[in-house]
């Protein structure tokens, strides 16, 4: 569904990613995770083309992005995305936040998209939620939303990045908790996180990245039973002691 | 000396009505004209195609170096050569305050742009939306929400520099009522008049501009 291939990126001298290479296959679950600054939410970025890349091939769907032929905004429409600040649009109800898109990109009829947006809502639990604004939900509820926008153009599959660092505690869980059922229904889902109950839970493969490489790609229960690395085996036992 | 005598100000108010109305209609054409070319001249300012944001920078450049009255002039005596006929004052004076206007509104929209989250248009991209549909439908909304009241306040100005008009000879308040004045001689009252309708008028108007400020703020 997604592959990269040998994808690297500079930021001027810097390069933040450095011969990545991996893939995502349809139905399947894959978690990235890595100490900060490791370049995992940049390559999670590069998977719907907003980060531009300058070495490597990244497909999805057989679709390469590189191709100068390749109709982006029609592309990234397929593919959600969740923000780790939510990115609700807060000029827009909760309702129209879902809406707004499946309109004016998809060219759904207006009164389709909002009883589509209504059912995806009542889904993620907001239902009651429909008219407000952002500003008025809490963290965890505007991640749902932000999920049931993603969701909402029909993507055949689901990006997350970080989508539970910005949030308070208690909120985590609800929003885990979308994401585990959206998993379970067989979402192809590219998933940056360091929440490793998530992982072990719905994971088919964890990837750990540290200074733009990808050090381990592993079925899950090979990564948490012996990660063969050892900068993999620290980062676990810094993450999950606590 | 007579005394004064401000029935000249009731008399006179139909006259002084139309001159207020060319005033505003100028006022309203030019702040709308110059809010959509300072869009354009904003977007091109902030896009990422060197040449574009440099033509933009030139032309803001230019204008914000100028007094307003040398564009005036200038329109009254280019615009005519252009088109290769006369065109009056109202279309010359309207197409100098249009582009001088917009040099200033262009800034502030830029600013506005800018204030807006780069992760709102990074959101809008990854549903699928074109630059055009992010500008459109995700960040300008956002930007001019901010700008209301600055936008406002170079009304505000605006309002005030119509008054150039008279050097071209266009009727507008300030010039119908010193057309009264001259002519009823009665030149303090009517620029009494003129300052305190100014006064109100600009007053009432920023201290909505300001409530207006706090309202968005919150």
């Amino acid at each position: 569904m997604i592959t990269f291939e040998n994808v690297s990126k500079w930021y001027g001298d810097f390069q933040v990613l450095k011969d990545c290479t991996t893939s995502v296959a349809r139905n399947e679950v894959v978690v990235v995770c890595g100490p900060s600054g490791s370049g995992k939410s940049t390559l999670i970025k590069c998977a719907n083309a907003l980060e531009p890349y300058q070495a490597g091939k990244i497909e999805v769907d057989g679709i390469d992005f590189g191709d100068p032929k390749t109709d982006l905004p029609k592309l990234r429409a397929r593919i959600g995305m969740v923000f780790q600040s939510f990115e609700l649009f807060p000029h827009l109800s909760v309702v129209d936040n879902i809406a707004i898109a499946q309109v004016k990109v998809l060219e759904r009829d207006a009164t389709d998209a909002r009883d589509r947006a209504l059912a995806l809502l009542d889904r993620v639990g907001l239902k009651e939620h429909a008219e407000k604004f952002p500003a008025q939900l809490s963290g965890g509820q505007q991640q749902r939303v932000a999920i049931a926008r993603g969701l909402a153009m029909d993507p055949v599959a689901m990006l997350f990045d970080e989508p539970t660092s910005a949030l308070d505690p208690e909120m985590i869980n609800e929003v885990l908790d979308v994401m585990v059922e959206l998993a379970q229904e067989g979402m192809t889902m590219m998933v940056v996180t360091h929440e490793m109950g998530f992982a072990r839970k719905v994971a088919d493969r964890v990837i750990f990245m540290d200074e733009g490489q990808i050090i381990e790609d592993a079925a899950k229960d090979d990564f948490f039973g012996s990660p063969r690395s050892d900068r993999a085996q620290s980062f676990l036992s810094k993450i999950l002691s606590h | 000396m007579e005394g004064f005598d401000f029935s000249v100000i009731g008399d006179n108010l139909p006259f002084l009505w139309k001159g207020m109305q060319m005033t505003l209609l100028l006022t309203a054409l030019a702040m709308s004209g110059g809010i959509i070319i300072g869009t354009l001249l904003a977007l091109a300012r902030l896009s990422s195609f060197k040449p574009l944001s440099m033509a933009s920078a030139a032309y803001v450049n230019f204008f914000r170096s100028l007094p307003l009255i040398l564009v005036i002039f200038w329109f009254y005596f280019l615009v005519p050569l252009v088109v290769g006929r006369p065109v009056g004052g109202f279309y010359s004076v309207l197409v100098a305050f249009t582009l001088f206007e917009a040099a200033y509104y262009s800034e502030i929209i830029r600013a506005g742009i800018s204030s807006v989250r780069s992760g709102q248009a990074a959101a809008a991209k990854a549903l699928g939306m074109t630059y055009t549909q992010t500008m459109r439908y995700i960040v300008l909304p956002q930007a001019f929400r901010a700008m209301i009241p600055i936008l406002l306040t170079q009304a505000i100005i605006l309002f005030q520099d119509t008054s150039l008009v008279y050097v071209v000879g266009l009727h507008d308040f300030l010039v119908s009522a010193e057309i009264v004045a001259n002519r009823d001689q009665r030149l303090v009252e009517m620029y009494s008049f003129v300052a305190i309708v100014y006064l109100v008028l600009c007053f009432t108007a920023s201290i909505g501009v300001r409530s207006l400020q706090r309202k968005v703020q919150k």
